[in-house]
């Protein structure tokens, strides 16, 4: 018995090292009238075992945007590859709206994809694009896939070649340990860029993608902003002031990061040019004043303030410093974006003493609470404006949960270590490809 | 009986207060040689005639803690480095005085010692506006320290926000644990 034991435990331990702390999607709300699509199995022309995950990768990224159903493979009746081997009747009597087929090959040099997109009821093929990439670039083929799809079918841009970056935290006291990762937007590929016995926090990126900024206590238990490369992984210790060294966030532009220092007594709202190192204070107010955000443009900043009595959200334009309040309803709003194209704004709201994420719609000043779920903070807005993911506590337990600006489509993305927190999504796509030109079907 | 003793520590407080208050308008801010907060140790001198050893005890830091010497008996007290504060507010709590003032009297007679305020918040709300909050909290036992006569540069101010929780539940009573300010001597 206790051989058996120990047996287990082994088995565990190395299960647990050997898997990667990847992020599992539970959809826990889909559209009522979901696209029902079927992506059968491509053809495979090359050595070595068939490249089946892309039929379970783009079935995936479907179903988990709760705006599909995607038909198991084991129900179809037929396998077709090519247009002409089509039975429309068969994808009729299963109710299904659009096919995906297509064939991938191997090309020496790495991988060759076509695939196209058939409207079952019109019988038309409202897409038919072929892809070439490395031997290791399935899941993004894949991933650019399901974009293409996504965006054919509903207008929206796909999200589904995007990354999300988040902290983790396992452990108490002396055992703490916080770790910045990076993983794909449906949790695989999880890459840890940093870790630290000391807090990490405020995690952003940079609008090209290629760094970020973040909070760290590394040196002395104390708060620094630092700039991290990440293909180099060089990093910048970027300010080193007495007090709060806080909320980093990059300009459009990318050349100026706004933050929060204390060095002057009072949480205030600086702008310092990445080039000339020039830094500039542009709030004034005994009260707190964090948080900020850019405009799309980047003539404004948006932050949270509490020089009302209670957080709430302002405005103030850059050219002229005028400060503009934008939210009045509740006691507490906190941590605002805006959405890419500016009509309206996602934040943290406190609604009968508990915190949700809202969305405050600029044109009509209508606010909407997006989230169920209780001490929801950090919300994201994916690239395409139509998704945000914001962290939330599931059973005692630091999660990222995900919601459409509609409200109409929820997933959660709980993780196998610790509390997750703090998702940042990337403004860029990890990779994407120009389709080959007038190339025909392999 | 419990009455006039509570009423007697006010008064001693009181005049903690008071005596420190003064000690802050002297420019020097260097090693504990102020005569009025040595007092109490000049008070024991029947009793250090009759031991061995003729030198003062002084506070100690352990582990982050002070250790106070108590004159009479040759014990010690282990001074409480921990200050509650409530919901979104950075009041230092009438409660937490008289602890407090033990520390401002250790620190402006020890003028060698150096403490870290390490200001807390509890989960609820954002990350960066807890941040400013703890801040802001251990910025006012500062402020409360310094108006007992503690020089500003022995003082460091420091805030984790909601990060280091001392209790790691999700109810009111572990958020009022966590809404808090240490200090730790370094």
């Amino acid at each position: 018995m206790k051989q058996v034991l120990r047996c287990i435990l082994i088995m565990s331990a190395v299960l647990s090292f050997s898997a990667k702390p990847e992020l599992r999607i539970e959809v826990t709300k889909g559209v009522d009238n979901a696209v029902r699509v079927a992506v059968v199995p491509f053809e495979w022309h090359g050595r070595g075992k068939i490249h089946q995950e892309i039929v379970e990768i783009v079935n995936s990224d479907l179903r988990l945007s709760g705006r599909f159903y995607a038909l198991p493979v084991e129900q179809m009746l037929s396998l077709p590859h090519r247009v002409n081997e089509i039975f429309f009747r068969d994808w009729r009597l299963l109710n299904i709206d659009y096919l995906v087929i297509g064939g991938l090959e191997s090309t020496g040099q790495g991988l060759r994809l076509h695939f196209e997109l058939i409207n079952v009821f019109k019988q038309s093929v409202e897409a038919s694009l072929t892809i070439v990439g490395g031997e290791h670039e399935l899941r993004d083929m894949s991933h650019y896939v399901s974009d293409v799809v996504f965006e054919k079918l509903t207008g929206i841009e796909g999200s589904f070649s995007t990354q999300i970056m988040y902290i983790t935290a396992t452990g108490s006291d002396d055992k703490r340990l916080f770790k910045l990762n990076i993983a794909d937007a449906d949790g695989h590929r999880v890459d840890t860029v940093f870790e630290s016995k000391e807090p990490l926090l405020s995690a952003t990126w940079s609008p090209d993608g290629e760094k970020i900024a973040y909070v760290s206590f590394e040196r002395d238990s104390r708060p620094a902003i630092y700039i991290h490369e990440l293909a180099t992984g060089r990093k910048q210790q970027i300010t080193d002031f007495p007090g709060l060294n806080s909320a980093p966030a990059f300009s459009p532009d990318g050349e100026q990061l706004a933050m929060v220092l204390s060095k002057d007594g009072n949480p205030e709202i600086y702008i310092l040019d990445l080039q000339t190192r020039r830094l500039r204070r542009i709030t004034h107010h005994y009260g707190i004043d964090t948080e900020p955000s850019w405009t799309a443009g980047g003539k404004a900043i948006i932050f949270t303030s509490n020089r009302g009595g209670k957080p709430q959200i302002y405005q103030m334009r850059l050219e002229d410093f005028r400060i503009e309040r934008l939210t009045f309803e509740g006691d507490y709003n906190a941590k605002a974006s805006l959405l890419p194209d500016g009509s309206g704004l996602v934040m943290v709201h406190r609604r009968n003493g508990i915190f949700h994420i809202s969305y405050l719609d600029l044109k009509y000043g209508r606010l909407t609470v997006l989230t169920e779920t209780s001490l929801d903070e950090s919300p994201s807005v994916a690239p395409n404006g139509s998704m945000l993911i914001y962290a939330t506590q599931l059973q005692n337990k630091g999660i990222l949960g995900a919601v459409s600006i509609d409200g109409g489509v929820k997933f959660n993305l709980p993780s196998s270590e610790g509390d997750v927190r703090e998702p940042a999504w990337s403004p860029k796509k990890r990779r994407t490809y120009e389709p080959i030109a007038g190339d025909p079907a392999p | 009986m419990g009455k006039t003793n509570i009423r007697g520590l006010f008064v001693v407080g009181l005049t903690a207060v008071l005596l420190t208050g003064c000690a802050s308008n002297e420019p020097d801010d260097g090693p504990g040689i102020d005569p009025r907060t040595q007092a109490p140790s000049g008070a024991a001198e029947p009793a250090e005639k009759a031991k061995p050893t003729p030198e003062p005890v002084k506070p100690t830091v352990d582990r982050g803690k002070i250790v106070v010497p108590l004159d009479e008996l040759g014990g010690s007290e282990t001074l409480s480095g921990i200050f509650h504060f409530d919901f979104d507010q950075a009041i230092v709590k009438r409660a937490g005085h008289a602890e407090l003032n033990k520390h401002a009297q250790v620190l402006s007679a020890n003028g060698r010692f150096r403490v870290r305020l390490e200001g807390h918040a509890d989960e609820r709300g954002t990350r960066e506006y807890n941040l400013a909050l703890g801040e802001r909290r251990a910025n006012a036992i500062r402020a409360y320290l310094v108006a007992q006569g503690v020089s500003r540069s022995q003082v460091e101010v420091i805030s984790y926000g909601e990060e280091k929780p001392v209790n790691s539940g999700h109810s009111e009573s572990s958020w009022a644990q966590n809404r808090r300010v240490e200090v730790v001597y370094r």
